[in-house]
């Protein structure tokens, strides 16, 4: 009788053991599902929405300038942020408002990445905090799952600050 | 399905589900649990390494004790370099956010760590490749701890938190130079 109970308990835990070992891989290899708060990237993404960021681009080390990433905060590694990419490591990032009449540049250091929300009054980004480096990046966000009506694939830099430089494709 | 199968039809079955068994396990056990690495380089002598390049060390990294990115002052630790991505860099902790360091070459003599980053270097200073030329570096990078080195058999001990003499945050009081 005890065997008996010892045995399936024993299967049970074994079972649990492998789900979770399953589940873990997938979430780390494979993606995540993440629901965004803030106004910084609107208007893209919005307060409340669900997106699945996938992993497989960020192991591969295959993330462009463009994306919408979701990475660790400098400040707080229990806390994510979720911005675009607007350059990668050697390209030229204007650090200069707008306003400004003599223009200022800088280049990304090599292994780091320049991060900007797509609501650029309300987003606190690399513009204060500087490059980030690129192993803090988590995921790429592919896809918007809720709300509904706006299901689908997300769309290009409403901001013109992505400098492409001669080298890129123009296949967009 | 048929009725019997071949041995060599078990012996398949056998193996696929033994590998999605087997394959999931290894992957979140080295990503959670523990991770072995070699040390390579000179620049945590002589405490690891001191042998040069005839043999180099291999020391255990605890994962699991870093979830929650703790760390304590002179653990050593094994991030993922600033520099490159894809490089992993065994360093000892000098200080964690808040502290005043006095730096060996970085371009300001005194840095105050700011928060979510601590300050990372190695043993053998003028021969690493840490904070001292790529300043505080983000707990976010923090891959694991060294616990215990387990390679060669006769240097097999586990490894403590210290700090070198002289390098270690600056109290209040010692500022007034």
């Amino acid at each position: 009788m005890l065997r008996r109970v010892l045995g399936q308990t024993l299967g049970f835990v074994g079972y649990t053991i492998q789900y979770g070992c399953i589940a873990h891989c997938a979430f780390e290899y494979i993606g995540e599902f993440v629901v965004c708060s803030g106004p910084s990237m609107e208007p893209t993404i919005v307060n409340h929405d669900v997106v699945f960021s996938e992993r497989m681009s960020r192991h591969l080390f295959k993330i462009q300038k463009g994306d919408i990433v979701i990475a660790k905060s400098p400040f707080d590694p229990n806390m994510n942020i979720c911005k675009r990419v607007i350059g990668l490591e050697g390209d030229k990032i204007c650090t200069s408002a707008p306003s400004d009449l003599f223009k200022t540049h800088t280049y990304v250091p090599k292994g780091h990445i320049w991060l900007e929300g797509d609501n650029l009054k309300n987003s606190t980004d690399s513009r204060s905090y500087g490059p980030i480096p690129y192993a803090l990046i988590r995921g790429r966000v592919c896809l918007k799952l809720w709300p509904p009506h706006s299901f689908g694939t997300l769309s290009e830099s409403p901001t013109q600050r992505i400098i492409k430089s001669p080298s890129d494709s123009d296949s967009d | 399905m048929a009725q019997q199968m071949t041995t060599g039809q078990r012996y398949l079955r056998a193996f696929v589900s033994g590998f999605f068994v087997a394959v999931p396990i290894t992957v979140t056990v080295l990503d959670r649990l523990a991770y072995v690495a070699r040390v390579e380089g000179a620049s945590m002598q002589p405490f690891l390494n001191p042998g040069g390049g005839s043999e180099c060390d291999v020391v255990l990294l605890n994962r699991w004790s870093v979830r929650n990115y703790q760390v304590q002052r002179g653990d050593i630790v094994s991030v993922v370099s600033p520099r490159n991505p894809k490089q992993k860099i065994i360093k000892r902790v000098i200080g964690l956010e808040g502290d005043f360091i006095r730096t060996l070459g970085y371009k300001n003599r005194y840095v105050r760590i700011p928060d979510g980053h601590f300050w990372i270097e190695g043993d053998h200073h003028g021969h690493s490749l840490d904070s001292n030329s790529f300043g505080p570096v983000s707990v976010g990078l923090l891959h694991g701890r060294a616990s215990h080195i387990i390679w060669p058999p006769n240097r097999w001990q586990q490894i403590k938190p210290s700090l070198p003499l002289n390098r270690g945050p600056l109290d209040t009081e010692e500022k007034q130079e």
